[in-house]
């Protein structure tokens, strides 16, 4: 089975978000750099797919040679190589992106291609869609629960309020979601294992962006709140409060 | 004259509620620009839904019904999306951001090589520039975004605007197009729990973190998310230990929410949940730590004992509604 993971390098989500010289994007000094959390589940799948079946996982990821340790970080959980897409990433516009990754997994003759089902940066949850619309391919996000069988899968996708589920055939495009596994850890031997594995560099230009981020702020900062410190001896008066000064009760 | 056409989503038989806060969305939008707004239905048995559309100002509604559309395909909706909004030259097209319209109109991003300002929470006008302000970070920053192809697609957050009904006379035109067989079909949908609220339309929600130490203590929350007409969510580490389903689960890497009133019972409140819950209206904190975070984004507070104060409130509560 031949499967390929795109991933993105996205701010830890323990980052304090601050508004970067340009207005348009955060500063991203002292920011510690990680795999989006969502496409972790999605390697994960990947990797157990792999092993099932047999066959090999390909990481693909656009941006600039910094990202290259990310992908390391992918390769060290035991994906086999990987393709690097050289753009600048300053874009926020998924279509675009979508466009550049698209070029490269056309001709790649996977089975799957797994992403997380959004970067926890952008939040857009689009990419896994946007690729199997360009490729043709069913497409399943938000998965929490996947089977792969025969050139056939099923998938449980998650809803608001309860579960699809969801046949489709191969190949096809996961959106992988948190709950679909629990993501293995990166051994020593992974790390070790990892340096040697081959980055291929594939360059790419990328069409104008046809969303564009105008400005970025923070959120208005909130006001203090009316906090009580006796318990349930307050119920009542907060209980009022609710009622007559938030009108939400 | 130019058109906002809203895709209307029916689910399993159902009207979405998002419906109607993106049909207002749209009216708001009618008003700035000076267009009309269309909605368009797609799928089958859709007797009725015409007139929930009309109810919330939309002059015309477009019928799509195809056999291809008897179970839901993203890429089969979206292809009538798509084909729909060629047909009706929309200036405008909107759905609500729930999965399945934040995944579909994806798709029609895609088909028709246009910009989607995607889970938008509210616009302005720049000119005539449609401006969307639209989450990052699961609401730790706030964009602005414009979309300069035609059309402009947009999704809005569910509850982003508060429904404001518009009745206009109920008028028709179906459709026919010629759609692609469906890649994908959905073949069963479990919904959650029986009438269980949907956590992401819910206007209270009452959640509860691991200061309810363990499953068997979610009675009392429950109680009071019952008096309250309440959807229940939780922390990240409730979900993570299994003492809730996952899909409760609210935060950065969970859902985002935005009711008017979250009720967080015994969270601590890390960054990453606050995130998730930032775009509520009011937040009510209630936990025995008077240091917790929580407190800090909470526009009220109790300190204590949650195991007597949500009893308390349950209570009070009861009170109001029968008095």
């Amino acid at each position: 089975m031949n499967i390929a993971v795109c991933i993105k390098q996205t701010p830890d989500t323990t980052t304090r978000v601050k508004v970067g010289d340009s207005g348009k994007n955060i500063a991203e000094d002292g920011v510690n750099w990680i795999i989006n959390p969502y496409d972790e589940f999605a390697i994960e799948e990947a990797l157990q797919l792999a092993e099932k079946h047999g066959g090999e996982v390909t990481i693909v990821s656009l941006g600039p040679a910094s990202i290259e340790k990310t992908i390391r970080e992918a390769l060290a959980m035991g994906a086999h190589k990987a393709i690097r897409i050289n753009a600048e990433t300053s874009t926020h516009d998924p279509l675009v992106v979508s466009k550049a990754l698209v070029s490269v997994l056309k001709d790649g003759g996977y089975d799957l291609i797994f992403m997380g089902r959004q970067a926890i940066d952008d939040d857009q949850g689009q990419m896994p869609s946007l690729v199997a619309q360009a490729m043709n391919l069913p497409c399943v996000t938000v998965v929490v629960e996947l089977n792969i069988e025969g050139g056939k899968g099923t998938a449980r996708r998650e809803l608001e309020s309860g579960y699809e589920n969801v046949s489709f055939s191969l190949p096809a495009v996961v959106g992988a979601n948190r709950h679909l596994n629990e993501p293995r850890y990166r051994s020593l031997k992974g790390i070790m294992q990892a340096k040697k594995k081959k980055i291929e560099v594939v360059e790419a230009t990328l069409d104008a962006p046809q969303m564009v981020v105008e400005s970025v702020s923070l959120p208005p900062a909130k006001q203090a709140g009316k906090i009580f410190t006796n318990g349930a001896a307050d119920a009542s008066e907060v209980v009022r409060l609710l009622r007559e000064e938030a009108k939400v009760i | 004259m130019a058109t906002i056409l809203v895709v209307a989503e029916v689910q399993d038989g159902s009207w979405r509620p998002a419906n109607n806060d993106v049909l207002t969305a749209a009216q708001k939008l009618a008003g700035d620009t000076g267009h009309t707004v269309n909605a368009l239905l797609i799928g089958n048995g859709l007797d009725g839904f015409a007139e929930e559309a009309a109810r919330y100002g939309a002059e015309k509604v477009i019928m799509v019904s195809d056999e291809k559309l008897n179970k839901f395909s993203p890429d089969v909706y979206a292809a009538a999306v798509a084909g729909a909004v060629r047909e009706s030259a929309a200036a405008v097209v909107l759905m609500g951001a729930t999965f399945t319209g934040k995944d579909v109109m994806s798709r029609v991003s895609q088909i028709l090589d246009c910009g989607l300002a995607q889970d938008a929470l509210s616009y302005r006008m720049d000119g005539d520039r449609i401006l969307f302000t639209r989450p990052m970070y699961a609401g730790k920053l706030l964009a602005e975004v414009s979309v300069s192809s035609s059309p402009v697609l947009a999704t809005f957050r569910p509850k982003s605007f508060k429904p404001e009904e518009k009745p206009v006379a109920v008028a028709t035109e179906s459709l026919s197009l010629d759609l692609p067989a469906p890649l994908s079909v959905v073949e069963s949908i479990d919904a959650s729990g029986g009438d269980k609220l949907d956590v992401t339309e819910a206007d209270i929600i009452v959640s509860g973190g691991r200061g309810l130490r363990g499953p068997e203590n979610w009675g009392i929350l429950e109680e009071l998310a019952d008096v309250l007409n309440a959807a229940t969510g939780c922390s990240r580490p409730v979900s993570d230990e299994g003492w809730r389903p996952h899909e409760e689960h609210l935060g950065q890497t969970g859902k985002t929410v935005s009711p008017e009133l979250y009720i967080a019972c015994g969270i601590s409140g890390a960054i990453q949940h606050l995130a998730g819950i930032s775009s509520s209206k009011f937040i009510l904190a209630i936990n025995k730590d008077e240091e917790a975070p929580i407190f800090k984004a909470a526009d009220y507070g109790i300190v204590g004992d949650l195991f007597e104060v949500l009893p308390a409130l349950t209570e009070e509560i009861k009170k109001l509604k029968s008095s």
